[in-house]
């Protein structure tokens, strides 16, 4: 068997993907290769047919399939990046071989100077929370229920239960509800939403959904098919109160609980994790802690918009060019980045630096509950303040970002830290 | 005269700003609290005549998939939003589609038109 040679070899070919090997051929990569395991590239965007996307990247309103086939004709446009569909990838080694299978080749292998992981993530299911009661049929993740409906043309239900307020299933909830179905309501554990607040006017009120905080399902009935949940209403430690429960008679139930990167690949590479992320511990050229191994997207962490998602992609996919050429910049220093006080995660969580490089640093960061009137500094070496932002409100389903330019860091000592602290209201 | 203060999210971005709109005699008078102009405009309409853009899907006979994405071309009165959704649960298209291919001309008298939003290549 010969195995090919790629520059770099892209595993998975969503807007992380997409973006990466656009960037990388721009960079001067001369064979690149995106590996998808669907039938099309675009990933999940391709199920996403709402609109609001784009705004930051494109300057208009796209929607998911809009937004995808921007980027598929970018990539098209370049010999130089081969696409394989329908391809699963088994396993990655530490020398970047790559071992794939699909139905025309069977098991083949391919080997790449440079790896960048764009695999996305996936949903939590009714398993990772434990929901109480029978096993009937009719219980499904939003995503599930998204590409069903949009992509398929079966309707999941007819009178639906949605847990959870992701913006997936505030999506999900007009979605079915312009389908025909009747979305009874939706129930979410926290005391607040994590959806955008603009899918919570657009999808819940002007359908007049109801929106139960602070409340959980806790118990699905039904023998063959879902007839109903039992909710109740959560005390602070997220635990029902006696007393408060009530039945919804449906026969679908959606689960929006929750995304998790998907690194089982990344895992068995030996790639740094990091706890809170559940992605790759990258630095702002997106490599992870294995030299040569890039990763970009819902794959290093949770994105709420994919503006985000296709300028991380870019970044490594120009990094992991330049490492296949030999020209990734030597660092002279790493600096770690650690998030204080009421920031729960940041990426990149390291600063490489070099002597060449020029470009600023963007820190993308998601707080652990609601705040307000909140300062958020970056500091270094003698707690001196590189950068600060000023919100008057953060929310943990919206990313902060703060750029730094790169000098500031020369004198930074070994980490950095963003921390906050309360501001009283101007 | 009444004056009255609403509060509006804005829709027009994920940015989601919260401002206050105030209504003099059930006129619009100021919009304040919005980061940029689009946000103050969309809270003008708001109050006045709401309006909301419609994504949905039509069946595909031939098509590489069932169904094909669509949306609208501009905004439409947001209490047309569903009936619009309804007339097209009844549209079929045959492909192949090009993104920006018109599916339904003119929905419901309204002046809108509804668009393909991707390529859908024959089967």
């Amino acid at each position: 068997m010969n195995k090919q040679l790629f520059d770099v070899v892209i595993i998975g070919g969503g807007p992380a993907g997409l973006a990466a090997a656009h960037s990388a051929k721009l960079n001067g990569a001369k064979k690149i290769l995106i590996i998808e395991r669907d039938r099309e590239l675009g990933g999940i965007l391709q199920q996403c047919i709402h609109n609001g996307f784009g705004l930051h990247r494109f300057q208009q309103e796209l929607t998911g399939p809009g937004y995808a086939q921007r980027y598929i004709q970018l990539v098209k446009e370049h010999p130089e990046i081969e696409v394989l569909l329908d391809t699963m990838v088994l396993q990655v080694n530490k020398d970047k071989t790559v071992i794939a299978v699909n139905p025309k080749q069977g098991v083949f292998e391919v080997q790449g100077e440079a790896i960048v992981f764009t695999m996305g993530c996936r949903e939590r299911t009714r398993g990772a929370i434990r929901i109480p009661g029978k096993r009937p049929a009719g219980v499904f993740t939003a995503g599930a229920a998204q590409r069903m409906v949009n992509m398929e043309g079966y309707l999941p239900g007819k009178k639906i239960v949605i847990l959870g307020s992701g913006d997936i299933g505030l999506i999900m909830a007009r979605r079915l509800t312009l389908e025909g179905a009747d979305v009874q309501a939706v129930l979410e554990i926290m005391p607040y939403s994590n959806g955008l607040t603009r899918n919570i006017v657009q999808c819940l009120d002007d359908y007049n959904i109801p929106l139960h905080l602070a409340h959980t399902i806790i118990a699905i009935h039904g023998q063959e098919r879902v007839t109903g949940v039992t909710c109740a209403k959560v005390d602070a430690n997220m635990k029902p109160i006696a007393g408060t429960e009530f039945d919804i008679e449906c026969d679908c139930v959606l689960l929006s609980v929750g995304l998790i990167p998907e690194n089982e690949l990344s895992e068995e590479v030996g790639i740094a994790l990091d706890a809170k992320t559940n992605g790759p511990i990258v630095d702002q050229r997106r490599q992870t802690s294995i030299p040569g191994f890039f990763a970009a997207g819902n794959v290093v962490h949770v994105h709420d918009l994919v503006d985000f998602v296709s300028e991380e992609g870019e970044i490594a996919g120009k990094y992991a060019a330049l490492f296949a050429q030999s020209k990734l910049p030597e660092n002279y220093r790493t600096l770690h980045v650690m998030a204080e006080n009421a920031i729960r995660t940041v990426v990149p969580q390291k600063i490489a630096l070099d002597h060449v490089s020029l470009d600023a640093v963007r820190l993308f960061m998601r707080v652990g509950k609601p705040e307000e009137n909140l300062m958020v500094e970056v500091t270094g070496a003698g707690e001196k303040v590189l950068a600060s932002k000023r919100l008057p409100i953060a929310k943990p389903g919206e990313m902060i970002v703060l750029e730094i330019p790169i000098d500031k860091f020369a004198d930074a000592g070994d980490s950095i830290a963003v921390t906050t602290r309360q501001v009283v209201k101007a | 005269m009444s004056q009255v203060v609403r509060k509006i999210s804005c829709i027009v971005c994920p940015m989601g700003c919260s401002g206050e709109v105030t209504l003099e005699n059930g006129e619009f008078k100021t919009a304040t609290g919005y980061t940029c102009k689009r946000g103050s405009d969309y809270a003008k309409l708001e109050v006045t005549s709401p309006k909301r853009m419609l994504t949905t899907t039509v069946r595909v006979r031939d098509g590489e998939l069932n169904l094909l994405p669509v949306a609208s071309d501009k905004p439409l009165p947001k209490n047309k939003v569903l009936p619009a959704a309804r007339c097209l649960a009844g549209v079929q298209v045959v492909a192949p589609i090009k993104e920006g291919d018109i599916i339904y001309e003119n929905i419901l008298d309204l002046g809108v038109n509804i668009i393909a939003t991707r390529d859908l290549a024959k089967r």
